[in-house]
């Protein structure tokens, strides 16, 4: 009691669940019967709640294919919503298992602030969005020196921004705010000319303005955003799970296997194939892992692989209609690779 | 007193147990002991879960440059500077605020307070609604009423409303002319201080001849001639050296000028109306509490009622009244921090910032709870040196 006590005391007053996370994760997981996954509070196609009140998007799925992996079952998850300031603490302190919210991969991030990054789920840059019936005439990023610019803070968009003005002398005028809701109805109310975050994020965000149509997103791209979950370090094999759901999303992809065909795929005739939804003679490669055999066919059950995820999300079955581009799998040309599940 | 020493120096009878001075230095013990601990416990365990999350501690950080740009900064700051300037910069913006705030909520408050008694209907009951209103509200709500509510429906900058002196009003905050100073303007500054140093004079002057002679003196206006007629003076002297810089539409803003953004004026507006509604009643509570024994006899001497009010009411409900108001003070400093709702840059929302670009929450959060405490005991102690001059001199 009073462990528990000076713990409580202990957080509250330094952030830090101090007593929470112990070296393996997945036993925890195992224990508490659910993944808690850290999202953001809101960006249409990544995470946001639906009308139902059930999280959708590329991020909130990937911590459902991770669910399914652990437990065969995708529904195992419990999300938290986090803004940009509060994410990389939550998952220190172990309040959260993964972080999945279009989190950019940087150095510092995988050094300085103990985190591990487990790939890129999307690789996405940074643009701008203005108002073309309020602002006629502007149609490059280099026509903003002045302006008003709304930010999310605590995020490496707020220092590309920076660096970006800096670089081309022009001069701007910061508003930022911490919440993402925050921001959107700032730039909504016309507190700022203009929006910048990911690319991806500005097409999600125009949507839920009031007049959509009249919002462009400029053509400039000003930095790289690759955006991917990621674990806290100091346990591998909790970091090999996670990684290893991304790449067999992607293998699926790359093999054929999607939500439909999974199991009429299991009696494939291709080698490869099989031995990817663990149907081998004596395979170990599930249970080396950590997960059952069968992990891959629950993942695809669960969510579908790579590509399907994406399309119904952010491409073409969704209302963001963002094309693959870079998305795509490296067989077509775009930078999505896996190393093989052998 | 000789009792008590009895008590401390007699035999204790019976058991150790039941000896009062042995069980004081008990608990005591005890007390400090389990402090200690919890203190070690707490440390040692945020030092060893660093450590094996692998993230770097340490003040160091500070040094680093910060990268992000920051809308509002009394002091020279880029996105070059470091993340200590940075934390700086939110911490003058804290204080900015807080101290124009409490000027203000005092002003309100005073007025307000006043006015509850006031053999006005009217009057009186419009300072009842207003606290009332105010005082019912959670602070937040207050802050985004003005943001959202008032200062978001100004129309866009290419429709700015035109104030007098080229003063401008739209939803990127109030613009007026910046004074720009030039050649031979410090005379000016001289002046002013040479003024008020004259002003001062004259009042001590003119107060020990009233107390000697009975005679009054027009201080007020001497002081207003000497304040206002020496800087003119100086002004006209130096070549009129003072130009006005007007604010002037450009591509996307307003440019020049002087520009006070809505964040910083939602903010300001909100806690100094907050504020006063609480501070309106401690000055009630502080006039009430001042028997109506001391009007009746100041009347009796034949004082007009505005002169009870200053020289006999005001002084005495001053000492009810500061040691609550200072609460209040304090309570307006750490509402401020709600700044980081409406982006306005205040020290938690540039310190919050700092720990999200460097990941150094523990060390984050060190500072921010020692600038507020220091911020707060600050405004204590300099409230506390207020109140032990006007407190009750026992002669």
């Amino acid at each position: 009691m009073k462990h528990i006590a000076i713990g409580v005391l202990g957080a509250a007053a330094f952030g830090f669940a101090a007593s929470a996370a112990s070296a393996a994760t997945l036993d925890d997981v195992k224990a508490k019967g659910f993944i808690q996954c850290g999202v953001s509070t809101g960006l249409a196609g990544f995470s946001a709640p639906d009308d139902k009140g059930e999280w959708q998007g590329i991020d909130a799925d990937f911590c459902r294919a991770v669910a399914a992996a652990v437990f065969g079952d995708g529904t195992k998850v419990k999300f938290t919503p986090l803004s940009a300031k509060e994410r990389f603490t939550a998952l220190q302190s172990g309040e959260i298992d993964i972080l999945s919210r279009n989190t950019t991969w940087t150095i510092n991030r995988d050094t300085a602030l103990g985190l591990n990054f487990i790939g890129t789920t999307y690789y996405d840059g940074q643009g701008f969005m203005i108002n073309a019936k309020k602002l006629p005439g502007v149609n490059s990023a280099l026509q903003l020196s002045g302006a008003a610019v709304c930010v999310q803070s605590g995020t490496t968009t707020e220092l590309n921004l920076a660096d970006y003005f800096k670089s081309n002398k022009m001069e701007y005028n910061p508003v930022v705010f911490e919440k993402l809701e925050e921001v959107n109805a700032a730039y909504d109310a016309g507190r700022c000319d203009v929006y910048t975050t990911d690319q991806s994020g500005l097409y999600g965000i125009r949507l839920t303005l009031g007049a959509p149509a009249d919002h462009v997103v400029l053509p400039e791209i000003i930095s790289k955003e690759p955006l991917g979950p990621a674990v806290r370090q100091g346990d591998d094999q909790w970091y090999h799970i996670v990684k290893w759901t991304y790449f067999a999303l992607l293998d699926a992809e790359e093999l054929g296997i999607t939500k439909a065909n999974v199991d009429e795929m299991k009696n494939s005739d291709s080698p490869e194939i099989k031995r990817v939804l663990g149907q081998e003679a004596d395979t170990k490669i599930g249970t080396d892992l950590g997960v059952s055999n069968d992990w891959v066919v629950n993942i695809v059950k669960a969510v579908g692989n790579y590509g399907e995820m994406f399309e119904r999300n952010v491409g073409s079955g969704s209302p963001l209609k963002i094309a693959r581009g870079i998305n795509a799998l490296w067989t077509k040309g775009g930078l999505q690779y896996a190393p093989p599940i052998r | 007193m000789a009792s008590q020493e009895v008590l401390r120096e007699g035999p204790s009878r019976g058991s150790l147990i039941n000896d009062p001075r042995v069980r004081g230095i008990f608990f005591q013990a005890l007390v400090l002991v389990l402090l200690v601990a919890g203190v070690w416990w707490v440390t040692h365990n945020v030092i060893v879960n660093l450590t094996r999350l692998h993230i770097a501690s340490g003040f160091g950080f500070l040094k680093g440059r910060a990268g992000f740009d920051i809308s509002e900064s009394a002091i020279a700051y880029s996105s070059d500077s470091t993340y200590f300037r940075a934390i700086l910069v939110g911490f003058i913006n804290t204080v900015i605020v807080a101290v124009v705030g409490i000027i203000t909520a005092s002003i309100i408050g005073f007025i307000v307070g006043i006015g509850r008694l006031s053999r006005n209907w009217l009057i009186r009951k419009i300072c009842t609604v207003y606290v009332e209103v105010f005082r019912n509200i959670p602070p937040l709500l207050v802050i985004f009423f003005w943001y959202s509510g008032v200062l978001a429906v100004l129309p866009p900058p290419r429709e700015s409303i035109n104030l007098p002196f080229g003063s401008f009003l739209n939803q990127r905050g109030f613009y007026f002319p910046r004074a720009v100073w030039g050649e031979g303007s410090w005379l000016i500054l001289v002046a002013l201080l040479l003024g008020i140093a004259m002003a001062w004079f004259v009042a001590r002057k003119a107060r020990q001849r009233q107390m000697a002679t009975g005679q009054p003196f027009p201080v007020l206006w001497t002081s207003i001639a000497l304040i206002v007629g020496l800087p003119l003076l100086a002004y006209a002297l130096s070549g009129f050296p003072l130009s006005f810089e007007f604010p002037k539409q450009s591509t996307f803003n307003l440019v020049g000028g002087f520009q006070v953004r809505p964040e910083f004026l939602s903010l300001y507006l909100a806690l100094s109306c907050y504020t006063a509604a609480f501070i309106a009643e401690i000055v009630r509570a502080g006039i009430r509490g001042v028997s109506t024994g001391q009007t009746e006899a100041a009347a009796a001497l034949g004082l007009r009622s505005g002169s009870i009010l200053r020289l006999v009411v005001v002084p005495q409900a001053m000492r009810i009244v500061i040691p609550p108001l200072t609460s209040q003070y304090l309570n307006l400093t750490k509402n401020s921090s709600l700044a980081i709702a409406i982006g306005y840059p205040d020290l938690t929302a540039t310190a919050g910032t700092v720990l999200n670009q460097t990941g150094q929450a523990v060390e984050g959060v060190v500072i921010m709870m020692a600038v507020y405490l220091a911020l707060s005991l600050i405004t204590s102690a300099i409230m506390n040196v207020v109140n032990a001059r006007m407190a009750l001199v026992e002669r």
